[in-house]
């Protein structure tokens, strides 16, 4: 048992802090506030040039070669500052990883490198619909191949970064006719490609600057060499990488919950009230001791789940372990830290507010607490 | 960063368990259910060896390190939550403050025969009305010794135990004074141990009073230097509290064990119970937070080994562990139904011996003191 990180680990984490503190803190709250998409776009162009946006992916791919615990480390920095940034680079990061995991050698160069570089804003991971969320296998989007396209037909919904990701892996049902969830396929779909079109984006509580919208497929015509792995495979692929999606998601999280803490406990070292700073109230000192130590817990947990997936054992019940538990972690710390702001902290002016509500989708999407839970559980049990 | 054992630390592990299924587990009801002090389990850990792990073996220890020790805690406490009490108090309080702070001769002398499991250990530090800081015992030099006077509370160990590290004041005279730490055989004439207490938890492990009425130990017994006791007690503590953590986590994970176990045998409404989400959200539940405590405490024990500080690692991983066992266990009543909370059952034995870890060693109150004197100065 070693818990001490590699140079290389130290530096790409230093790397990030730097990244983060410089500049992407001084402009988080006014991404927020007016969702500026330059403002986001410049960010995320200077994450991929720091070689963010491919962390785990192979250099002969444009990756930076590291892996699944620097991609944890660099989530939490980024976290700290801005979830809407942190949410768009681990999902692109997923997807470059499943291009690479499961894509032909044609497909992994033309896409891949693109994702790393930044000359792709963000990679889009589209797999929910309306009817079809914790239950991604009761998916209705079709595609039919037709010669030498796909064809696709359908609605998606809740799509991250879709108004300007430059690859969107989809997941449709191939064969209607195959038992539920065997009969689904990924494919690569470029905006260009002639029947997609972004929908309406949503009002959202938090992370405002990351675009949440509709997709929707109108035969959309999808070259058949961009078909993402075996056909029919593609509800495998999507629970594979969901899994590690789990642990950018957890490792985000972590992030917005210590900068909460963080804030607060500065906050109550120079808050005066009765005469003295709040931070010499034993219950208040309480309440920030239990928070750090929760969000220690989370933060070995998720780098457990991440040693395991580097080392390719069976990671998904420690990846639902730690993307739950870190998720409500850092929602119970963004609530204590808002509380020991006090009224402050709930307005604008202050990061608390932001934090609040930028947690809590994070107990919600890329698997809800509850299939968390199903997982392991289900693992526990066996 | 990596998470997994040697393939030493995984045979002890291994070997651990095995002797724990074989001798600890079977009479561990028994234990309980008398307060029975299980000097077998004693003397076969001492047979192994497993007294002293963290320390030289030429004090009798088997040299190996804290992470490893505490492992072995952790599968003891899964067996037996007072086996691992009566191991944790020796060799995490007693053995390290000797360890650390005790010279050559008094290693050889009272360090080694605890490693060896040839006598118990016991700290003598709480008192009625001021638990955490040695205050009212008091220690008069006469020259070539002390006389002690005072009253301890709750020490356990101290019916069964041969050594005490005793801590009392020493009034300012001649040396330096104040809180200091002293060795005391269990033979010296003027120290008392009381009736064991009639405890809710780790009823095998007995702790009672100890009285010092005119007790005099030689000048040599002095542990450190005059005025060193609250050190050495702060040091002691921490080291224990990885002890406790670990001694928590194995009571959780009995825990779970026994309710993975009898949710899968329990049908009712046509089906085992383990199908219905409420019972799966508490397993998941269990699983998850006790993974998370290993990880803790582990860190805490590789931080101890690694020379770096730890007593906020320490704190972290009292306050999570002993918090986790109190909440899997009553969780693991829950699962049980009535049949949970019956004489016998492994679940209805785990919920008392669970709350203690939340108290022994410092409260949550106080470990998130720690913790917040470190976050936040």
């Amino acid at each position: 048992m070693d818990f001490e990180l590699s140079e290389k680990q130290k530096k790409i984490r230093e790397t990030a802090a730097k990244f983060v503190k410089d500049e992407l803190e001084p402009i988080a709250a006014e991404l927020d506030r007016t969702k500026d998409r330059e403002m986001l776009l410049a960010t995320l162009k200077k994450l991929a040039g720091l070689g963010f946006m491919g962390i785990a992916i192979d250099p002969e791919y444009g990756g930076t070669g590291a892996e699944t615990v620097s991609f944890s480390l660099v989530m939490t920095e980024i976290g700290r500052a801005c979830a809407s940034t942190a949410v768009t680079t681990s999902v692109t990061n997923m997807v470059a990883e499943v291009i690479q995991t499961v894509g032909t050698e044609e497909l992994r160069r033309k896409y891949i490198p693109r994702l790393c570089s930044g000359e792709y804003a963000a990679g889009g991971f589209v797999l929910t619909e309306a009817v079809a969320g914790s239950d991604p296998a009761s998916m209705r989007t079709s595609a039919v191949l037709e010669g030498d396209h796909w064809v696709l037909n359908g609605q998606k919904i809740f799509i991250s970064s879709a108004e300007f990701a430059g690859v969107f892996v989809v997941w449709a049902v191939s064969d209607k006719e195959a038992r539920k969830g065997r009969g689904i396929s990924a494919f690569l779909v470029e905006p260009s490609f002639p029947g997609f079109r972004v929908g309406l984006a949503e009002k959202k509580l938090g992370q405002l600057a990351s675009p949440t919208n509709e997709v929707i497929f109108d035969n959309c015509r999808v070259p058949k060499e961009n078909l993402l792995g075996v056909c029919n495979d593609g509800f495998r692929i999507a629970a594979s990488e969901l899994a590690g999606g789990r642990i950018g998601i957890g490792s985000m999280a972590l992030g917005i919950g210590l900068s909460a803490i963080d804030f607060a406990a500065n906050y109550a070292k120079e808050r005066m009230e009765c005469g003295r700073r709040i931070a010499d109230r034993e219950g208040i000192r309480s309440v920030i001791a239990e928070n750090c130590a929760r969000l220690k817990g989370a933060r070995l947990m998720l780098l457990r789940a991440a040693s395991l997936k580097d080392q390719k054992k069976f990671y998904a019940r420690e990846a639902s372990m730690a993307k739950v538990y870190a998720t409500e972690t850092a929602n119970r710390a963004c609530h204590d830290a808002m509380q020991i702001v006090g009224d402050y902290g709930y307005t604008l002016g202050c990061p608390t507010e932001r934090y609040y509500r930028d947690a809590r989708v994070t107990e919600i999407y890329e698997g809800t607490s509850e299939i968390q839970r199903l997982i392991i559980a289900r693992e526990l049990l066996r | 960063m990596q998470f997994e054992l040697t393939e030493e630390q995984e045979l002890v592990k291994a070997n651990m368990r095995e002797f724990c299924e074989k001798y600890v587990e079977p009479v561990a009801n028994e234990i309980d259910y008398e307060a029975r002090f299980p000097a077998e389990n004693i003397r076969r850990l001492a047979e192994q060896d497993m007294l002293g792990i963290p320390y030289p073996e030429e004090y009798g220890g088997a040299g190996s390190d804290y992470l490893t020790y505490v492992m072995t805690v952790e599968e003891l406490a899964r067996a037996c939550a007072a086996t691992g009490f009566l191991v944790e108090t020796n060799t995490s309080l007693v053995c390290f403050s000797l360890y650390k702070y005790g010279s050559e001769d008094q290693k050889k002398k009272y360090l080694a025969p605890l490693c060896k499991g040839d006598a118990l250990g016991a700290f003598a530090l709480g008192e009625r009305g001021l638990a955490g800081d040695a205050a009212t015992t008091t220690a008069v030099s006469d020259g070539d010794g002390y006389v002690l006077n005072g009253v301890k509370t709750f020490v356990m160990n101290a019916p069964v135990a041969g050594i005490f590290v005793v801590f009392a004041d020493v009034a300012k005279s001649g040396g330096a004074g104040g809180p200091s730490a002293f060795i005391v055989s269990a033979d010296t004439p003027g120290l008392e141990v009381g009736k064991p207490l009639d405890k809710m938890g780790a009823r095998g492990a007995p702790s009672s009073e100890v009285v010092l009425k005119d007790c005099r130990i030689p000048k040599e017994n002095l542990l450190g230097q005059e005025g060193q006791g609250a050190v050495i007690a702060g040091a002691s503590l921490d080291s224990g509290r990885i002890g406790i953590a670990a001694l928590a986590l194995g009571i959780a994970q009995a825990a779970l064990e026994e309710s993975v176990r009898h949710s899968k045998e329990r049908v009712q409404f046509g089906q085992a119970i383990c199908n219905f989400q409420a019972i799966q959200w508490m397993i998941a539940n269990m699983g998850t937070e006790i993974e998370v405590c290993r990880y803790l405490t582990y860190y805490a024990a590789w931080c101890y080994d690694q020379g770096l500080p730890y007593s906020e690692e320490a704190a972290i991983a009292k306050l999570m562990a002993s918090e986790t066992a109190v909440h899997q266990s009553d969780r693991a009543v829950q699962i049980h139904g009535g049949i949970g909370t019956v004489k016998g059952q492994k679940v209805e034995r785990l919920y008392r011996d669970a709350k203690i870890t939340q108290i022994h060693g410092g409260t949550p109150e106080f470990t998130k003191m720690i913790i917040a004197d470190c976050v936040l100065g």
